[in-house]
């Protein structure tokens, strides 16, 4: 048989071989179930030739693969997610026998438990918030106004008209990062936790518009459609920026405990990187 | 730009909807960025034996690179992507 590992979806409760039912996971395998004390980790069986860690160093660079492994585990821990809380593990863990996984398991039971209370009954919402509408100043090159001139005076003028575009520019980026504090702080309000994802690249996102948040807030499952219309209200309010809600997500984002990673905002650091 | 990375995303005017009348993000709608950002970044970190060495990569970096990459390959191809500066 060829060399396997076990590749970790997410930990839960205690689930019923029934619940796993027919979930296909990355590669295609069934999951299955590995229970230590309360604790459920679901995971399955992966060829090493594939998800070794030469093979994953190297796979993780081709995006095909990448995605397909990205949706199989999305897929699996959605699904999971239908049928209690979880703690969703990040992509490409691999352990090399049943047993490291369930000492695992018991090495970080506490954790794993209070992350679990934490998130039971609530859902992940990811807002994103981009600079709307055309930032005006850029729209007109440099010195397309003005008459070409002989006059010495020609390079001040052009030097103001410079500095006044960059300052435009400026105010402008300040007015919208304002606003996106502003829906984070507001969104907060609703939410029992928040996390600051970096900037998504325009590259990625297939849109030049300027990303000035990225959040994800961790919302009581009752209190779901509030959050949606607080967010469409907010999108009323601030026509400066163009907000995007998805999900509900499983809780992605939520998933370290508290000791690990230090819960609560993460101060908004769009700005330093935007400025680069 | 690629069908695969269509965001799942309601925007404009938000669309409400209840928080559980469609329990998760249909998968093959959901934007490959924004899944990215949850399960590269986000999920617990725990020191998997085959892949301990894996947890240092900066994985976010890789998957960006792989993205980037495969971007621009598309756009050498001459494929319209809106939002790719040359």
């Amino acid at each position: 048989m060829e060399p396997h590992g076990i590749w970790i979806y997410a930990i839960t409760g205690r689930v019923s071989a029934a619940g796993l039912g027919q979930l296909r996971g990355v590669g295609g395998g069934p999951v299955r179930a590995i229970a230590a004390g309360e604790l459920t980790a679901v995971v399955g069986d992966v060829g090493l030739a594939e998800f070794g860690e030469q093979a994953l160093r190297r796979n993780l660079e081709d995006l095909a693969w990448l995605e397909a492994t990205a949706r199989a585990h999305h897929q699996v821990i959605g699904a999971l997610a239908e049928l209690g809380p979880l703690v969703p593990i990040r992509l490409a863990t691999v352990y090399s026998s049943d047993g490291g996984v369930a000492a695992m398991l018991a090495d970080r039971d506490a954790d794993f438990r209070a992350v679990l209370s934490r998130i039971r009954g609530r859902q992940e919402w990811g807002v994103k918030a981009y600079a709307a509408g055309r930032p005006g100043p850029q729209d007109a090159p440099v010195g397309a106004a003005a008459p070409a001139s002989r006059e010495a005076g020609a390079g001040a003028a052009y030097l103001q008209r410079r500095r006044g575009q960059l300052t435009a520019q400026k105010d402008a980026r300040r007015r919208m990062l304002a606003d996106a504090e502003t829906i984070h702080a507001a969104l907060c309000e609703q939410a029992a936790d928040a996390r600051l994802h970096p900037p998504q690249a325009p590259q990625l996102t297939g849109t030049k518009a300027l990303m000035v948040l990225n959040a994800a807030y961790l919302v009581d499952d009752e209190r779901g459609a509030e959050f949606g219309a607080r967010v469409e209200a907010l999108a009323d309010r601030h026509p400066g920026v163009r907000l995007e809600l998805t999900g509900p997500w499983p809780p992605y984002s939520f998933a370290a405990s508290e000791e690990s990673e230090g819960v609560g905002e993460r101060a908004l650091r769009i700005e330093a990187r935007d400025a680069v | 730009m690629p069908s695969e990375v269509e965001p799942a995303v309601m925007s404009g005017p938000v669309r409400r909807r209840g928080p559980r009348a469609e329990p998760t993000v249909p998968a093959e709608r959901i934007a490959l960025v924004d899944l990215l950002d949850r399960v590269l970044a986000g999920g617990v970190v725990v020191a998997g034996e085959v892949t301990l060495s894996i947890a240092d990569v900066d994985m976010v970096t890789v998957s960006l690179r792989a993205l980037v990459t495969s971007v621009s390959a598309l756009a050498e191809s001459g494929a319209e992507l809106p939002g790719v500066h040359r």
